[in-house]
């Protein structure tokens, strides 16, 4: 979902960024499990990681504004069990199977965890030449669309400079919905503080996104 | 929420989706082997060899990767590097976009909505909030990890330590100063 209390860049009112000293890698243990199951469930193939991304904007953002970022991903991964018909409520509730279970790709055994922590790869074979290159002045398109996307609102309407290019990569757009991954090229796209923030903005201020060409348009 | 979380493992150890002994090996590696130990180890490499810097900030991804990792740094890692004139700063406003295999778990205050809202608007007022405080002329650069690129801030060699071997200069880097809210120590005595 795209237009939701997630997308939080620019925002006001949150308050201070409170560093904690020394802070551990969990501050309890299902922590730790909550993530693990989220690893072990994505290498399943049972979902991507947009549609991971995607069921945890859809929480209301009373709930997604309060609860903690290991609830966010429980309550994530529930969203996305139920959605693709993995357990249902009820087992979840009790904490026990009683249907039978889906058939799944592939299942994350000890052996194999060593290699799944190693980052996937996104980059994809080009369908056509990149449209833009570094230097080329691009405007974020001004677009709301009602399922996810990668971007932000504050750089929406606004123009920037095409820094850097990143080739072909999964289109999140598209892989969140179940359309496939639809490579598109990704740029780094520069903006100037003021651009963002207006004329009283810090001029010593720039600030980037990575965007697909998809998002841009010539400015 | 741990029987919350303890019923859910259970339901999908039972249906056979996941291995919880697989489970046990991922917490292991995040609580003990991937951390920000190895980003330190890339930048004092960074600092010590002028070669592997350059190919470094060519392609991060390559580079990390021919330091032969335990955990393996995936593609699209870019290293970006602080001076005088511009200091880097690392954020994801969508959601909490990190570099894991250089970093390890993103901190609570990386993930809150404090920062992912300010960073990109007032990032002089969360530095100070950091407690780091940049000249008035010094560009600010903040980028926004909205794709699955992955940023990685390369801060100065801090001052007296001359000298020092990469063992010794990966200790004074910080967490913090490779996403670009903080700086890395100084040695002792400087």
């Amino acid at each position: 979902m795209t237009d939701s209390v997630h997308d939080m860049g620019g925002m006001d009112g949150f308050g201070k960024v409170e560093p904690e000293a020394d802070e551990p890698p969990f501050h309890h243990q299902w922590e730790g499990r909550v993530l693990a199951m989220a690893r072990a469930m994505g290498y399943t193939g049972a979902w991507n990681i947009d549609m991971s991304r995607a069921a945890q904007e859809m929480l209301r953002p009373d709930v997604y504004l309060t609860v903690s970022y290991y609830k966010r991903w429980a309550l994530g991964m529930e969203r996305n069990l139920l959605k693709h018909h993995l357990a249902d409520p009820d087992e979840i509730a009790a904490g026990r199977a009683r249907t039978p279970a889906k058939p799944l790709k592939r299942k994350l055994t000890p052996d194999k965890v060593e290699a799944s922590l190693t980052r996937g790869s996104y980059g994809r074979e080009p369908p056509a030449p990149a449209r833009f290159k570094p230097g080329d002045c691009v405007r974020a398109k001004n677009i709301h669309p009602a399922t996810h996307t990668r971007l932000p609102r504050y750089v929406r309407g606004r123009v920037g400079t095409v820094e850097l290019v990143h080739g072909c990569h999964v289109f999140p757009d598209a892989a969140a919905i179940g359309q496939g991954e639809n490579p598109q090229w990704l740029y780094t796209v520069v903006f100037d503080g003021r651009e963002l923030w207006g004329a009283e903005a810090d001029p010593t201020i720039k600030v980037s996104v990575d965007a697909f060409e998809p998002y841009l348009e010539t400015a | 929420m741990q029987l919350r979380v303890r019923a859910l493992e259970t339901v999908l150890a039972e249906k056979g989706y996941i291995d919880p002994a697989a489970l046990d090996l991922i917490v292991e590696a995040y609580e003990t082997r991937i951390g920000p130990q190895n980003g330190a180890r890339v930048v004092a490499k960074a600092w010590t060899d002028a070669d592997f810097k350059r190919r470094l900030l060519a392609d991060g991804s390559a580079a990390v990767s021919s330091l032969g990792y335990e955990s393996r740094v995936g593609d699209h890692l870019v290293v970006v590097e602080n001076s005088e004139r511009l200091h880097n700063m690392v954020v994801c406003t969508l959601c909490s976009c990190y570099p894991w295999e250089v970093l390890g778990l993103p901190p609570i205050w990386y993930k809150s909505a404090p920062y992912r809202s300010r960073a990109v608007k007032d990032p002089r007022g969360v530095l100070r909030d950091f407690g780091v405080n940049l000249p008035a002329s010094t560009e600010i650069r903040v980028w926004d990890s909205t794709a699955e690129t992955r940023y990685l801030v390369l801060p100065m060699r801090p001052g007296g330590t001359a000298g020092l071997s990469e063992e010794k200069l990966a200790a004074l880097v910080t967490r913090d100063s490779m996403i670009g809210t903080g700086f890395p120590k100084r040695p002792e005595g400087a």
